[in-house]
């Protein structure tokens, strides 16, 4: 097993409204290793997203605590929407982080073009994102993220925006970016399929307060691809497996 | 724009199009020359007292005599500096405030209702205060289209601020934006627009509070002149002081929507 990465102890969180408190998180232990590539699936308003803002730092845990491995771990985080601003072209989105954090530099830049055009959309750089199809403006949105060389990646159901094709295709193609960039990753879904295709281990939520249910750890290849993978015998295993786990 | 027809039958439709935009225009400039004509006619054959209601040409003579006894560029220059600097003045105010607003939430909960009601109120109402206040002079006139255009700039631009979702600024907050950069890269690019048709607003808005101050109080513009005008029963002074503020008010107007078109782009 590799090094931990990011770690959550006994972790809970609570929110607050006028009728009262909801419970979201209930002593949550969780870790992410150097590398991985972890789903988080579970019943939609389960507080998976909550997860997510705990560990960007969005949101303060009401008990438990949160521990990186390192000083200064960059954290990068995709949304289900891309929410790319419509006043810039493709090239100024994907550079928005950089500037953001006042590491933009000829460097840097180089960096995130070179990601563009590895990723297939170098000639749409002076585009503005309505003449993008939701595919290509998500992926704009992957490279943003990429962009500011996070170590690891929150991606928080990225793909349920998307038709059906477009989300298998681009799901492949993430998985591939990540992969061949090295960066480790968590996918909140709550597409049993996508964690499968995707994923080295599933965690699997309860409904809220959410706990950790179980953990399966997916034996595919890293090489092989979500589609590939999804041709696979055992997938089916895996997937009934943790739709038994999701049964309340 | 001229665009290339690709077929027969797009060259048809091209110039459909185009037959369309020209009848739509002749007939804007005929409905003008109609009602000219109309006026004339009738004052020429004393359908009615053109001594009550003018005549074009009768117009024509008086925007001449005021160009020869060079009291024109007076009244026009007065009344077009107090618009524009009302104008210039409500805008940029209101904008700031709405920037401030848009920045401290719990004052903009506060002032709310304060606003509600100071949007509602016929700011003309405040002419004879300001007067007392300020004084019969050229600023009190100015204070009068800055007042007009200030609260609805605010309101309209605050609301432009306030459409960026809480999804967007959080995306720039995970990119580790502070909320300044949340502003200026996101919350202000976005608002652009209705800061223009703000602008749209408030250019008419201007001339509505200046001639309305230059009513109350004056020795010159074109407000003045329509006062002095109707006083005195030189109902040719009052048209074409009218007409005069008709073609400044649309070239204000068209200057506006220019710079628009130059920011859209």
């Amino acid at each position: 097993m590799q090094s931990e990465l990011m770690t959550l102890s006994d972790v809970s969180h609570s929110f607050y409204t006028v009728e009262g408190e909801t419970s979201a998180i209930e002593h949550l232990n969780l870790t992410v290793h150097e590398g991985e590539f972890l789903a988080i699936v579970g019943p939609s308003g389960c507080g998976k997203t909550t997860v997510l803002s705990l560990i960007m730092g969005l949101i303060q845990p009401t008990a438990g605590s949160i521990r990186c491995s390192r000083e200064g771990l960059r954290l990068g985080y995709m949304l289900q929407r891309d929410h790319l601003l419509d006043h810039r072209t493709v090239e100024r989105n994907v550079l928005l982080g950089l500037e953001v954090q006042h590491r933009l530099d000829a460097e840097s830049k180089a960096r995130a073009m070179r990601l563009l055009d590895t990723y297939g959309l170098g000639e749409f750089k002076r585009y503005k994102p309505q003449q993008l199809s939701g595919g290509m403006r998500q992926k704009v949105a992957l490279i943003r993220t990429l962009a500011i060389q996070p170590d690891l990646l929150l991606l928080d159901e990225p793909f349920s925006a998307l038709d059906y094709q477009t989300r298998l295709n681009l799901s492949d193609e993430v998985y591939r970016i990540i992969r061949r960039e090295h960066k480790s990753a968590i996918l909140v879904t709550h597409d049993i399929s996508e964690a499968v295709s995707m994923a080295d281990r599933v965690a699997v939520f309860s409904a809220r307060p959410a706990t950790l249910k179980a953990t399966v750890p997916i034996g595919f290849a890293p090489s092989l691809s979500p589609l590939e993978r999804r041709r696979q015998a055992d997938f089916h295993d895996y997937f009934d497996r943790i739709w038994e786990e999701l049964q309340p | 724009m001229k665009y290339i027809p690709v077929s027969k039958a797009h060259a048809a439709y091209l110039k459909r199009l185009r037959r369309d935009a020209r009848t739509v225009r002749l007939s804007q400039i005929g409905v003008l020359l109609g009602v000219l004509l109309l006026w004339e006619i009738g004052a020429d054959l004393k359908w009615f007292d053109p001594f009550i209601l003018s005549s074009p040409s009768r117009v024509l003579a008086t925007v001449i005599r005021l160009y020869s006894d060079g009291s024109l560029w007076l009244h026009i220059g007065t009344t077009l500096f107090e618009t524009v600097l009302g104008f210039v003045l409500g805008t940029l105010l209101g904008a700031l405030f709405a920037v401030l607003l848009w920045w401290m939430p719990r004052l903009n909960r506060i002032l709310d209702p304060y606003l509600v009601v100071l949007n509602a109120l016929p700011k003309i109402a405040l002419g004879p205060v300001l007067i007392v206040w300020i004084g019969a002079g050229m600023a009190s006139i100015v204070v009068m289209g800055v007042l007009v255009s200030l609260i609805v700039t605010t309101v309209t631009v605050l609301n432009g601020f306030l459409a960026t979702t809480d999804e967007k600024q959080l995306l720039m907050r995970t990119l580790g934006a502070t909320k300044l950069q949340i502003f200026t890269k996101v919350v202000f690019p976005a608002g652009i627009p209705d800061l223009i048709s703000a602008l749209k607003i408030s250019v008419g808005m201007s001339w509505v509070g200046v001639i309305v101050g230059e009513y109350l109080v004056s020795k010159a513009g074109l407000g003045y002149l329509i006062v002095y005008g109707g006083q005195v029963f030189k109902l040719d002074l009052v048209m074409a002081s009218v007409a005069i503020l008709c073609v400044l008010a649309a070239l204000m107007y068209y200057a506006v929507a220019f710079l628009e078109k130059k920011v859209r782009r």
